[in-house]
């Protein structure tokens, strides 16, 4: 007896009690249906976390001013100007580790453009600063040394900005006043999103790093090289703690810091930051993954105490298949079929359940959902093994039958 | 005899219920032709049934041999037995064990899905036996949808499937009314007439008239074994029988070819 014949006993088997196959499959419809919707929410934000590591530059590391202690007295975060260009180009040229150093301020300014206005951060930063942290140039060129050198009034706008003041219009060698110093525009800057924490990275103009001091920003007088951070990009990602160290001990030794003194920088992998948080997410995603499959699981229950319902329920006929010549693998075969289909037919309808559950979340909660073919492929190879697993016993319980209780059973 | 179809030798059936032995059949020899058509009779407890399940390779005996048309089958394993079953022995129930929801002709096919029938062949064998018991205009019918005569004929047709060299039946007629039990006998008399050997449980003295040899049972021991004097057939009979029933009795000549 093939398979096909043993299918379509058991389709029409499965036939004659509609509702109650139905109900069945219904555990197995959301099970599976729970499986990947669950995954598919996991895996958006997952996918989340890596575009943001993605956003930030792969291979960073960030170094901003730290507490500086004055004679007991500690000051915050950023209270002293504690780091310089020359940090920036020493950390270049000493450490072969570091692939480019981008050393940048960063202030608010009102921006005007012909009757508009808008409030956004500068940056005044040099040519390395859009390579280090993979930014690239839509519209445009990107800044020249020439420029840093010679403190130009050049500009490029990030996407919000340029959106902000210009619409539909092109920003490029349009003129606008940053705290009344016109600037022309040279290039639009790529799409870059938000920050884990929230900044619109696309809200931000860059200038050169001299003209910001200069004009915009207005550094520190007393240390006129001073910058507000840098931005440092590894060769490889494997270096990174290695470089950490060295960046770190270069520091010290030329803020002249002894031992017991603490750091008056802060230096920060924050890929490393996210990447704990992408472990997080994805334990999330194992989690409701987990939690999904339970509901796998007590769908096949249902479908061995139907099984086990069904048998009994036909144990004349089982009797009579014997009688006339089913050996005991052909009736194991048959039930076994017969769940197997039942857990088939429900993991067929559960994947159209959880493509259905991911978009809807996705546009409901407006949660990021990412399907996974393999988690759908699992899922459905999951219900097919819940099938066999909690239909065997059933089946063997048939197959096991004695042929003349069987035909005899009331 | 060398060429019987049916051998048993001290053929012993015990049965354990509990720590409890029953002696079902305490020794039966006997030996039934080809082209037979034998009545088992004996009342409840005779050990009747548990010699008709032995006979129908549905259980094995405890001690003893049988030999169903020279093959030893008292020392099968289950599924050997249940290939012997398919291809040697037609069943015939008294509740005739139709599948429900099921049309006749596929009900007729059922022995062959586990057979090496070719499933192309199915068709066409099981519509020729519907049409040997009269019901070719009944092939899509389902057995809720036919009369108590009708489904035992399908029942009939599905035992001759495979062409079987034995018919067992067990109470053929119990639940069918007078008339169509006649019409049923006359059917197995017409098959037996053909060279199938018939071998028919009942405990109506009626009905066993209707073969050629009885064996009568009690208390596990085959007591009487003796032909019948004053046979029956069944067709005369059914002439001179008011026709109360609606099925065609024209219908019924078989055209099953023997084996």
């Amino acid at each position: 007896m093939n398979v096909f014949a043993s299918a379509r006993i058991a389709v029409r088997a499965l036939r004659v009690n509609k509702l109650r196959s139905a109900l069945t499959m219904l555990g197995i419809v959301i099970g599976v249906g729970a499986v990947i919707t669950m995954v598919a929410v996991g895996a958006g934000a997952q996918a989340r976390v890596a575009e943001q590591i993605q956003s930030l530059g792969a291979n960073v590391i960030v170094i901003w001013p730290g507490t500086v202690n004055l004679a007991g007295v500690r000051l915050g975060a950023g209270a002293q100007a504690s780091l310089s260009e020359d940090d920036a180009w020493a950390v270049q040229r000493d450490i072969p580790l570091v692939e480019m150093v981008a050393p940048y301020v960063r202030g608010n300014a009102q921006v005007v453009y012909s009757n508009l206005n808008w409030s956004t951060t500068i940056l005044g930063v040099t040519p390395e600063y859009f390579p280090a942290r993979d930014w690239e140039v839509v519209e445009g060129r990107t800044l020249t040394q020439e420029e840093v050198d010679g403190a130009s009034k050049v500009a490029l706008v990030g996407q919000t900005v340029a959106r902000n003041l210009f619409g539909e219009e092109d920003p490029l060698g349009q003129v606008i006043r940053i705290k009344k110093v016109p600037f022309t525009i040279i290039g639009v800057l790529d799409r870059k999103g938000q920050t884990t924490w929230g900044q619109d990275q696309d809200d931000q103009i860059a200038i050169p790093l001299s003209t910001a001091k200069t004009k915009v920003i207005g550094g520190n007088q007393a240390k006129g090289r001073a910058v507000g951070a840098i931005t440092i990009k590894v060769r490889e990602a494997e270096l990174m703690k290695a470089a950490e160290n060295e960046i770190r001990e270069l520091l010290r030794q030329r803020h002249r810091l002894q031992p017991f003194q603490e750091d008056d920088f802060n230096l920060r992998n924050l890929a490393e930051v996210l990447q704990s948080q992408e472990a997080a997410s994805r334990v999330l995603t194992m989690l409701l993954a987990a939690i999904a499959s339970v509901s796998l699981l007590v769908g096949g229950i249902g479908i061995m105490n139907i099984m086990l319902v069904s048998v009994t329920e036909r144990t004349r006929e089982i009797g009579l298949r014997m009688a006339v010549g089913a050996r005991g693998r052909d009736i194991l075969a048959q039930f076994l079929v017969e769940a197997v289909t039942l857990s088939l037919i429900g993991g067929a309808i559960g994947i159209g359940a959880g493509l259905l559950g991911s978009y809807a979340i996705a546009y409901f909660a407006e949660w990021r959902t990412l399907l996974q073919i393999e988690a759908i492929l699992i899922a459905f190879g999951f219900a097919a093994g819940v099938g066999i697993f909690f239909g065997f016993y059933p089946a063997r319980k048939a197959a096991g039958l004695n042929p003349i209780d069987a035909l005899r059973y009331e | 005899m060398a060429d019987a179809l049916i051998e048993t030798v001290d053929l012993v059936k015990d049965y354990h219920l509990g720590s409890r032995r029953i002696h079902a059949l305490r020794g039966v020899s006997m030996t039934i032709a080809p082209g037979e058509f034998v009545a088992v009779m004996g009342p409840s407890g005779s050990g009747k049934s548990t010699f008709m399940n032995l006979l129908g390779c549905l259980d094995t005996p405890s001690a003893g041999l049988y030999r169903l048309d020279g093959l030893d089958v008292s020392h099968m394993g289950r599924d050997a037995l249940a290939h012997v079953r398919n291809e040697k022995i037609g069943f015939v129930f008294q509740t005739f064990n139709l599948l429900p929801r099921t049309s006749a002709l596929e009900n007729v096919e059922l022995p062959l899905l586990y057979s090496a029938a070719m499933p192309r062949d199915r068709q066409a064998r099981a519509r020729a036996k519907l049409a040997a018991v009269g019901l070719s205009e009944r092939e899509h019918h389902h057995p809720a949808q036919l009369s108590g005569g009708q489904q035992q004929r399908v029942a009939i047709a599905r035992a001759l499937i495979n062409n079987p060299v034995l018919i067992l039946a067990d109470e053929p007629t119990g639940a069918l009314d007078s008339r169509t039990s006649v019409e049923i006998m006359a059917l197995f008399q017409d098959l037996n007439r053909q060279g199938i050997t018939v071998v028919v449980v009942t405990h109506e003295a009626d009905i066993a008239r209707y073969a050629g040899r009885v064996l009568s049972f009690r208390d596990g021991h085959l007591t009487h074994d003796e032909p019948v004097a004053d046979r029956l057939v069944a067709r005369e009979l059914l002439d001179t029988l008011p026709s109360g029933d609606v099925a065609d009795e024209e219908d019924l000549t078989p055209e099953v070819t023997p084996t």
